[in-house]
């Protein structure tokens, strides 16, 4: 069978899933963009990744649109004035987000919607609002069917980000995505508790590092797809990702990986990022004939190209010859002071190099610790976090991540799974996300064990929806079949449980 | 330099006091409570080295003093050592000083509203405690003592000044059924109950509820509701028996008490006045 028959004969996708996959299928016939031997070497043997962005990329991996201006001035191409009332306010975004590209074809930043739409929720009865954004909501589930799809709120508590929260946890969904700014001056504990509440119940929101990425973008950036921070009026070009493990099997001692093979392997990536950005912005016409560029929703230079990596836990514990993993990466301070010296050169050799475009960020792009991908299977834990199966305590894994957050600007992050206990003492939790994130966590996730919406590698994906494809039947969201590779070839919801250790006498 | 024996610290803790604590767990207990869930904890190693040679993982040995060592690093945490002592004792404690614990609940701190020190009965290391809790103080975090009433407070209240409160366990009100579950006498609990009220440092009364134990159960919730009111929260905890030792659970039972039968105490409590009583 040819690979679109395959496609038109899985009984698994829906008729979008198919149209995405076709798609992607046309774009893999094209070789305009060619990259050197070396390039495509690495990319076999599985050292460099391009998570499948496609060979001809004909938009931006990710669109983080500016819609406060949407709210000042309106969109011409869509013919929309600007919003005067709440219901005009969620049909404008429900509209716009149809025409907002991804590497996903759906739109991985949806707004920071308690700030947009706050102004119009306190002119309306509280109950009214509850009910529109209650339909606001189930049309971005159901319309915008992809986990990467992300909102943001926050720092400031607000009328419209309790009755977010409050809808959360009532209705359930995968999608969106969502993270809480966390300023701890400007965050209150009761709000913050809220979210640890909603957070418990629906694995959403995460909290992000609000001071730590302000310093880095400034006050405007967008939390979008799993963790991503980037731009608001930007994005993200292109997200290639080195897969240090493999490329750690070209080494033959740290020093020479640190020396000879990493060095080769970054500037390979580096090459198929600058190709790739250049494509985009002077072949494809993205950047001339897209309304979101033409009026301005984006700039061209307010994106950046996203250095990936994955698999730093493995890569550490194949150098310094460990073998089991439980006294390796996180558990090992050799292997931790290995994986910081190897985060430094990377950082360093990327920093170093002049990018093209990028000028919101003097021409460089920024680190992310890419989240993994479902067929990755055991042999890169995603980004720098220490291998799923033999976590150290919390407080541990917390001390090596806080180590590793601060270089990933454009997303990092950790999940943590807390037993039921934890239902009933949401201020157990609030403290160590504030203590983490003073100590330099860039992001923290956290889920109930026994729910249905987990949180899988970044992104959200339903239990029941992944029981729904192993049954051979069709689930709406995208990203469900993800979740299904992540937890059947990683273990992705195997993660260690926060317990109460039976610590509570009797 | 001032040393306890330490069975655990359990840096994270949600169930020991408010917010996220860091939990010392301190080894020996004066009390034989015959629903103790960590019977362990209960003596100090006597160093009959019977556990020596049933360690799976090789890591426990006589050491040249004769005592018995624990190399923390071979532990596999089976527990064989534990289920094979004939002392409720364990080999796996650490004597620390006052230094070492503290430099564990530095690392704790960022992450931690305070510590709490449980047992065993961790009050018999008064000395440490109050060292411990001092430097505690000077972290900014806040101490609390959980304790099975046998110290008594009024006499020497140094160890209240520098902490928070006392979470006290009144296990038992009628003597007989006292004496019987917790081999000690009950009258000093209850002094500690009075007198922590008194003093504004009780900050938690403890009660287990026992399956199918209707008078003892009520005449323990009624005798502590009455006395505390609404002064601070009443926890009702449902008696379980994983890790009661099994000539006890054939006693107090094998099945955990009902949530529903422990409710039933809880809204006893609440009718005599303690307001803040809660089942887990």
């Amino acid at each position: 069978m040819s690979d679109a028959l395959n496609i038109i004969k899985d009984p698994t996708l829906t008729y979008r899933q198919e149209l995405i996959a076709l798609a992607r299928l046309g774009e893999s016939t094209d070789d305009t963009v060619r990259y050197s031997d070396a390039y495509y070497a690495a990319k076999k043997k599985g050292a460099l990744c391009d998570l499948n962005e496609g060979v001809m990329p004909y938009r931006p991996r990710y669109i983080c649109p500016d819609y406060e201006l949407l709210f000042q001035k309106g969109c011409k191409f869509l013919e929309l004035a600007p919003p005067k009332d709440l219901l005009e306010a969620v049909n404008v975004l429900e509209i716009f987000y149809c025409h907002v590209p991804s590497i996903t074809t759906y739109p991985v930043y949806v707004g920071d919607l308690d700030k947009l739409l706050e102004p119009f929720v306190i002119r309306e009865d509280r109950e009214y609002a509850k009910k529109v954004l209650r339909l606001f909501l189930r049309s971005i589930d159901r319309v915008q069917t992809d986990s990467f799809v992300h909102a943001d709120m926050g720092p400031e508590d607000t009328v419209t980000g309790r009755i977010l929260l409050e809808l959360t946890e009532e209705m359930q969904l995968a999608v969106p995505n969502l993270t809480l700014r966390y300023d701890p001056d400007r965050t209150s504990d009761d709000f913050a508790l809220a979210c640890v509440n909603c957070m418990l119940k629906t694995a959403k929101p995460s909290f992000a590092n609000h001071l730590m990425f302000v310093k880095e973008w400034g006050e405007r950036y967008a939390i979008a797809s799993c963790y991503n921070g980037l731009s608001i009026g930007g994005g993200g070009f292109t997200l290639p990702r080195m897969r240090l493990y493999e490329c750690s099997l070209d080494a033959k001692s740290p020093e020479d990986f640190i020396e000879n093979v990493l060095p080769r392997y970054i500037d390979l990536q580096l090459e198929y990022m600058d190709k790739r950005v250049k494509f985009i912005v002077e072949e494809s016409t993205f950047f001339k004939t897209n309304f979101l560029v033409t009026e301005g929703f984006v700039k061209q230079e307010n994106f950046t190209g996203m250095f990936g990596v994955v698999g730093l836990a493995e890569c550490c514990n194949h150098l310094l010859g460990i073998e089991d993993k439980k006294k390796g990466f996180g558990m090992n301070e050799q292997a931790t002071a290995l994986g910081l010296q190897i985060m430094d050169a990377i950082e360093k050799r990327v920093a170093a190099h002049e990018a093209p475009y990028c000028d919101a960020y003097g021409h460089r792009y920024r680190l992310h610790a890419q989240v993994g991908i479902d067929s990755d299977g055991m042999d890169d834990s995603p980004g720098t976090r220490i291998p799923i199966g033999v976590e150290p305590t919390m407080l541990e894994q917390l001390e090596v991540n806080e180590k590793f957050h601060p270089y990933f600007p454009t997303g990092t992050g950790d999940i943590f799974k807390f037993e039921e206990t934890y239902l009933k003492t949401p201020d157990a939790i609030l403290p160590i996300i504030k203590g983490s994130l003073r100590s330099g966590l860039r992001y923290f996730s956290g889920y109930l064990e026994n729910n249905d919406v987990v949180r899988v590698t970044g992104y959200l994906v339903k239990k029941s929806e992944i029981e729904k494809l192993r049954a051979k039947k069709q689930s709406l969201n995208n990203v469900t079949v993800f979740g299904m590779g992540a937890q059947d070839g990683g273990h992705a919801l195997d993660r260690r449980v926060q317990h109460h250790e039976e610590s509570a006498r009797q | 330099m001032k040393k306890a024996p330490v069975n655990k610290i359990i840096p994270f803790s949600n169930v020991d006091g408010p917010g996220n604590r860091t939990s010392i767990f301190f080894q020996g207990c004066t009390f034989n409570c015959l629903f103790c869930h960590n019977p362990e904890t209960i003596r100090l190693c006597e160093g009959c080295g019977a556990c020596v040679d049933k360690c799976p993982a090789g890591a426990l040995a006589r050491d040249a003093e004769g005592k018995i060592a624990w190399a923390s690093e071979k532990c596999v945490q089976c527990d064989t050592c534990i289920r094979v002592c004939p002392h409720s004792a364990s080999p796996k404690v650490k004597w620390m000083t006052v230094e070492e614990v503290l430099a564990q609940v530095k690392r704790s701190a960022p992450y931690i509203g305070g510590i709490t020190t449980s047992g065993g009965e961790c009050t018999l290391y008064n000395e440490f405690l109050i060292e411990l809790f001092t430097e505690v103080r000077k972290l900014g975090k806040t101490c609390l003592i959980d304790s099975n009433g046998s110290f008594d407070f009024e006499a020497d209240p140094r160890v209240l000044s520098v902490c928070e409160g006392v979470m006290l366990d009144v296990k038992a009100v009628e003597p007989g059924w006292n004496d019987r579950l917790i081999s000690y006498p009950r009258d000093r609990v209850l002094k500690n109950l009075d007198y922590l009220l008194k003093a504004g440092k009780l900050f938690e009364v403890r009660t287990v509820i026992f399956p199918g134990r209707d008078r003892e159960n009520e005449d323990t919730v009624r005798y502590v509701s009455r006395r505390i009111g609404g002064s601070c929260s009443y926890k009702i905890i449902r008696y379980r028996p994983f890790g009661v030792r099994e000539q006890y659970q054939k006693v107090l039972g094998e099945f955990e008490t009902e949530k529903d039968y422990a409710g039933h105490f809880a809204a006893i409590a609440r009718t005599e006045g303690a307001k803040k009583a809660f089942v887990v």
